[in-house]
């Protein structure tokens, strides 16, 4: 092991073991997911190429090799538990990105879902052993988020009892589906249902797209791989065009809305249901989120371990980078934010599966306060970290720009999670709308619940700008709940704000759609404020249940960065509401700096208890073992420019233009 | 003329018609596109020189760079080495000169998808730190191509901080030459550009040791393929550094060297010499090091960083026209998502930044024209304002022309993360120069030295008056204004109130990072301890002085164009967007002291939200004034005809994905569909 490595891991003031438990959940969790990871790891049909030496072609073929064998295995090695089936991916897939996954993601839960029990009779068997593929496909190439706007229709024909697809318009050709490109034959295809000459909104149909035996699209659909993208090399997102193709009139999910044969049409009698999977899948996002950071800060904090470079005082040996006060600024604030998403995540995920029990008794109550405050964390999570990727391979110098330190790769994979799954700033003003709704049943006398309870004390508390004496208490920045508090209170005031902007609009505009266009900054930026003191909080109060004395010691350092690096960045949210005044500020910077000399003795061990495999890392730069430079260099020799000693190019180009000029 | 969609479009199918919702845009022109793009050229003489040298690059088939998203790494290598192969043919028929303005046109043209861009660095070096002899003797051959040369100066190990190489060139005064040697791994030189695959020479960056002392850092012309087969020369090795996020056109390479002897006369001489039996002579300060990266930063700019990020701004603004989703109101059709607040709010900041930009890179260039000739005739006066501004200004250009386009990228949805859209290779582009020419965090912490230094110096000399400080520091001592005087949203629609704004911040905080510096080494600490205890707020620092600076820039621009009022307005707004958007993100710096007060950071924002509804007029002009054309936009989104969704289609059809078989169906799709056939 490199020795500026070893030393970091034996000074360090915890053990990393006992963190690595909190973030799982349990010991129990840990040791079974290390269980699965070895199965994999120690399997000799497991080979892992380096992804990054391929052409896309060859990404997606390994990926549909991996899709292929992962069946099996799990099969095999008998892993059906939800939680474990994710466990496996991530090692397996490293990147994730699987062609056939949106069969299982998507196609057989709408199956579930949405189908009858005749249907599912019909396709689930055959869908879950891969005779057929299935992807899902919603988003057209003119639409993404608004669901409303999609074009493409299914009319009912009564005389051969079928409907008949068609994409209207260029702009209604499906567009995005993953899967579609090359690896599916069926898909759920979202259209307005047409029947009787009236439109009847968006309906889900079962439709083959390719033919059984020879895979070859079948008469009447066009459809193709959408070209080269950011990232996702490994899928065939894909494109789906159909001209007057026909599917029996039984391929209309239907246990909710129907169509008879005679078209009439059915109402449902109640569709609140389909937003549990909406909500589900972001909260699964917000948890990739969290992990996405976590692996890029890992990468990151090694390798400013690792490198030397410069020199603090003149005449001394160089230093370790994370030595420096602004390479500790660039990534400590950053780690404390990887930690402070892993407990959003876990929150998330357990309030789901608890409301989600709830649902199956009939208890929706507690839903569209968990699906506005999922839309924003999706929003803000994935925006931080967004920008927090990226700022770790930056930290890294040039090599990081190398597909070598592996963040490019995680950067380019994570960033469509700011889109898909509905836009983050579409998702920010449905918080929004949320906020906007609680704000104004407090003011019509009731009292809200759950994360927004704040604004119940708003009418008393009048928020007025330049009155410290009107806040309870002055904040402690030496404690997390005072902290709390404070972004509690710049969250009521932003809320307030937005509020009252939103109603002199409304007068003025004397419509409330334009009013909320032209007040729709303020909204964001109070959707904003609500999701960080959501955090703040979930963070806070983790740190009561931490027993051990030495973890709960540097994570509670690092609830305080994650607080006041947030307040730093925000400073003028708390100047101008009067929560902080100008010498709290300049204190608040102070105890940043001092946080980060800290926290600085543990940063490795900090970034170890995630336990990533250097296989999920993928990541030269990052190595757990810390041998950057050799392995730099044998990693560089396998590139396919070095394939032979002098290339083509020289005979073909060089050598003719010396003679030329 | 030609009208515009004419001149700059792909010429396909759909250039023909412009889709209406573009066409409404360009209805009304507040003021003539033509005179702005005049303006960004120069002048109207640079403007059809422009187009004349972007007619000929376009309207040869071979200069294509439209199948560049579907190349792997190793084909976009060769066809970049192509077209530099015939670009040079072109160029030499032309009459085209090394550095003239046909070279800089023709290279925008082609989006930088050229091989042997550093065959123009190799070139700037000798100019700026070969003797005269040098200059004569090599110049030529590379003109002629009859060596390619490269530069190189990262190691595996170090980067930014020049003085931690570990390459060293000893001199050998029995041969009269010298030994270069990388001595462990991590000197091995790592990321010069051409160096993987194409470059004959190379000039390399290493400690000098001679008669046995160590004299720093100094170039080497060392000589590493054979000019008759190409293969590595003795002693050498070297190779490509493997995929990158972007720049698949560039072989960059490593380069180990193993004892390789080159005569004496391959050091460059301009400022230090050795001679014959191994005697050292310097003939200029330590700085005249750095000013051959203080040209290449300020070249970078224009020529490369603030480009990415207009062609962000144009292929985003363009593509919102066209983009229409969910609607304002419940009765009207879809809204072109340009008129959501939100996606202004997104996208109108960053083409006010990139005019900014643009004005202020102008304005360094000339600051750079005008020293270039005293400090190659080693009058060193202006070096340091011209080395601080260069270092800063290029890391703030470059962090927020990376912020920016990738900002651009995510504001058009799911089509920003397809290649076709253009976007992400923008961002992958723009994102290496955060870090290429000096990592940004040491070039801001270059300025904030600078900064430091100066007011320490106007502390020093009570009395000491604005003429005895570099000019763009002079505000340090200009008048102090407590309260900023403003009372409502109109007050900070003015240039003059916002610069002020502005000088205050930066000076409040110049000042700030002096007194933590000072305070900590009154207590005990040593000076560099100091400083790296309180980066900080250095960082700060130099960032608000940069952001002064630019606003000054624009708020220059402005004045001249005084008898240009149409063009005159619409800038105007973007100036004070810019001030307005950097102010608000800066809230809190301007809070801090009480100079603003929150209620005035309540108007700025009233101010600032106008803005966007007034700029969004006239975005499509503003983007149609930089005078992109398609092919060197390569964009399915940012057309100038706006037949968007048409052409990506189109495009997406022609991807080798759809256009080959899918080797993936028959070996593993086929099995696996077919085995569970057989078990059911």
């Amino acid at each position: 092991m490199n020795q500026d490595l070893r030393r970091e891991r034996e000074a360090a003031s915890f053990n990393p073991e006992l963190l690595t438990h909190v973030l799982d959940g349990s010991p129990e969790n840990t040791r079974r997911r290390r269980e699965i990871e070895n199965l994999i790891l120690n399997d000799p049909d497991f080979q892992h190429e380096d992804l990054n030496f391929l052409t896309r072609s060859q990404r997606y073929e390994v990926a549909v090799r991996k899709s292929a064998n992962m069946v099996r295995k799990m099969r095999e090695f008998g892993i059906a538990d939800p939680e474990e089936i994710m466990w496996f991916k991530k090692i397996h897939m490293v990147n994730f990105v699987e062609p056939v996954g949106l069969n299982f993601s998507m196609f057989i839960p709408t199956l579930l879902n949405q189908g009858t029990t005749a249907q599912q009779e019909k396709w689930l068997l055959s869908s879950q052993g891969l005779q057929i593929i299935g992807t899902y496909a919603q988003t057209e190439m003119g639409h993404g988020t608004h669901l409303r706007g999609l074009e493409t229709t299914a009319t009912y024909d009564p005389e051969t009892q079928e409907f008949i697809l068609n994409s209207p318009t260029v702009t209604s050709i499906k567009w995005w589906p993953g899967g579609l490109g090359k690896t599916s034959n069926h898909a759920i295809v979202l259209a307005q249902l047409i029947t009787k000459g009236k439109c009847y909104g968006l309906h889900a149909f079962i439709v083959p797209i390719r033919e059984i035996g020879t895979h070859k699209p079948l008469p009447g659909i066009t459809v193709g791989d959408i070209g080269p993208k950011f990232g996702y090399d490994e899928m065939d997102n894909g494109y789906l065009k159909m001209d007057n193709y026909r599917i029996p009139r039984e391929n209309m999910l239907m246990k909710y809305a129907q169509v008879k044969p005679d078209g009439t049409y059915v109402k449902p009698v109640s569709n609140k249901l389909t937003y549990g999977t909406m909500v589900f899948v972001r909260s699964f996002l917000v948890g990739e989120a969290a992990r996405s950071l976590s692996k890029a800060c890992t990468i990151a904090i090694r390798y400013s371990a690792v490198r030397h470079q410069s020199e603090i005082k003149p005449g001394e040996p160089e230093p370790q980078i994370l030595d420096f006060q602004t390479q500790q600024y660039k990534l400590f604030p950053l780690l404390a934010t990887a930690y402070a998403f892993q407990f959003v995540g876990a929150y998330v995920k357990e309030t789901y599966h608890r409301i989600n029990e709830g649902i199956g008794q009939g208890d929706l109550s507690e839903l569209p306060e968990l699906h506005a405050l999922v839309a924003g964390l999706k929003a803000f999570t994935s925006w931080t970290t967004n920008a927090a990727i990226e700022a770790c391979r930056m930290a890294c110098g040039g090599h990081g720009y190398s597909h070598c330190s592996g963040l490019p790769n995680i950067y380019v994979t994570f960033t469509p999670t700011c889109t898909f799954e509905g836009e983050n700033t579409v998702m920010m003003l449905q918080t929004a709308r949320f906020l906007m709704k609680s704000y104004d049943q407090v003011h019509s006398g009731k009292l809200v619940g759950g994360m927004v309870s704040y604004l119940n004390d708003l009418p008393t508390q009048r928020v007025q700008p330049r009155q410290v004496a009107m806040w309870p208490t002055v904040v402690d920045i030496d404690s997390p709940d005072s902290l709390t508090e404070a972004y509690k209170l710049r969250a009521a005031r932003l809320v307030e704000i937005a509020a009252k902007n939103l109603q002199n609009e409304v007068i003025q505009r004397e419509s409330k759609e334009v009013a909320w266009n032209l007040t729709s900054v303020d909204l964001v930026r109070a959707s904003e404020a609500h999701c960080h003191y959501v955090a703040v909080k979930l963070f806070s109060e983790k740190l009561l249940k931490i027993q051990d004395k030495s973890v709960h010691s540097v994570l509670r350092n690092l609830c305080l960065l994650y607080c006041l690096y947030g307040i730093s960045q925000k400073a003028g949210d708390f100047l101008q509401g009067s929560i902080m005044t100008e010498s709290q500020i300049t204190q608040v910077n102070q105890r940043i700096k001092e946080l980060l000399t800290a926290i600085r003795p543990d940063a490795v061990a900090l970034v170890d208890a995630f336990d990533f495999q250097d296989v999920t890392l993928g990541s030269v730069l990052g190595r757990y073992d810390g041998n950057v430079y050799e392995n730099l260099f044998e990693w560089a020799k396998k590139s396919p420019l070095n394939k032979s000693e002098v290339h083509e190019s020289y005979y073909k180009y060089l050598k003719p233009l010396q003679s030329k000029l | 003329m030609d009208s515009p969609v004419h001149r700059v479009s792909l010429g396909d199918t759909w250039s023909r018609r412009v889709h209406p919702d573009m066409a409404s845009e360009r209805f009304i022109q507040s003021f003539s596109v033509e005179q702005l793009t005049n303006i960004l050229d120069g002048g109207a003489q640079n403007t059809a020189l422009r187009r004349k040298v972007e007619s000929i690059i376009h309207s040869d088939p071979e200069f294509s760079v439209k199948d560049n998203y579907f190349m792997t790494q190793n084909e976009r290598y060769v066809a970049a080495i192509q077209k530099r192969f015939h670009f040079q043919i072109i160029a030499k028929r032309l009459g085209w000169l090394e550095n003239s303005p046909e070279f800089y046109y023709a290279y925008r043209a082609l989006s930088g998808e050229l091989a042997l861009g550093l065959h123009t660095v190799f070139l700037k070096s000798l100019q700026s730190l070969g003797s005269e002899e040098q200059i004569a003797k090599w110049t030529p051959l590379c003109n002629e191509f009859r060596i390619i040369a490269s530069y190189a100066q990262t190691e595996l190990g170090h980067g930014t901080n020049l003085r931690g190489l570990e390459t060293e060139a000893t001199y050998d005064a029995a041969t009269q030459e010298f030994v270069v040697h990388s001595p462990t791994l991590t000197a091995t030189k790592w990321w010069p550009g051409d160096m993987g695959r194409s470059a004959t020479h190379t000039l390399v960056q290493a400690q000098l040791i001679c008669s046995g002392a160590r004299q720093g850092m100094h170039a080497f012309i060392v000589p590493i393929r054979s000019l008759q087969d190409h293969t590595p020369l003795p002693g050498v090795t070297v190779g490509d550094i493997g995929p990158k996020m972007d720049f698949d056109n560039i072989d960059h390479g490593f380069l180990r060297l193993d004892h390789v002897r080159i005569p004496r006369e391959n050091m460059l001489s301009r400022f230090a010499q050795v001679l014959p039996d191994g005697t050292y002579v310097k003939l200029g300060t330590q700085q005249t090091n750095y000013f051959s990266m203080v040209v290449v930063r300020v070249e970078l700019l224009l020529g490369e960083i603030i480009p990415l990020l207009q062609k962000a701004c144009v292929i985003a603004i363009r593509y919102s026209v066209i983009r229409r989703q969910s609607s304002i109101r419940p009765s009207d059709p879809e809204a072109k998502i340009l008129d959501y607040q939100t996606q202004q709010q997104k996208l109108l900041p960053q083409l006010a930044t990139a005019y900014a930009f643009h004005f202020l890179a102008s304005n360094l260039l000339k600051f750079l024209h005008s020293s270039y000739d005293a400090i190659r005739n080693k009058d060193f006066s202006n070096l340091p304002e011209l080395h601080a501004l260069s270092a800063g200004i290029k890391a703030m250009t470059s962090d927020l022309c990376f912020q920016g386009s990738e900002l651009c990228r995510r504001a058009c949805g799911g089509h920003g993360y397809s290649k076709l859209s253009g976007l992400p290779s923008l961002v992958t582009r723009v994102t290496a120069s955060c870090t290429y020419e000096g990592d940004n965090t040491v070039l801001y912490l270059q300025m904030a030295r600078f900064l430091v230094k100066n007011y320490l110096q106007t502390q020093a000399i009570p009395g000491s008056t604005q003429k005895s400080l570099p000019p763009s520091v002079a505000y340090l001592t200009a008048p102090y204004l407590a309260r900023c005087p403003a009372q409502k949203a109109a007050d900070f629609l003015h240039p003059k109130l916002y610069t002020t704004a502005w000088a205050h911040v930066a000076a409040r905080l110049i000042k700030d990072s002096a007194h933590h510096l000072e305070t900590l080494i009154r207590s005990g600490a040593d000076w560099a301890e100091a400083w790296n205890q309180t980066t900080v707020i250095h960082l700060q620092t130099a960032k608000a002085h940069c952001y002064y600076i630019s606003v000054k820039s624009f708020t220059e621009t402005l004045e001249k164009l005084e008898n240009k009022p149409a063009v005159w307005q619409v800038l105007k707004r973007l100036c004070d967007l810019y001030a307005l958007h950097g102010i608000l993100t800066n809230a809190a710096d301007f809070l801090h002291d009480g100079f603003l007060s929150g209620a005035q950071v309540d108007a700025v924002r009233t101010g600032y939200l106008e803005l966007l509804g007034l700029v969004r007029k006239d975005a499509i002009l503003l983007t149609d004034a930089f005078d992109f054309t398609d092919p060197s936009l390569n964009s399915a989104l940012g057309c100038y005809d706006g037949n968007v969704y048409e052409r990506l289609f189109h495009w997406a059809q022609k991807s080798p994905t759809n256009t080959q078989e899918n080797p993936a169906y028959e070996k593993y799709l086929r099995p696996l569909l077919q085995s569970w056939k057989s078990r059911l």
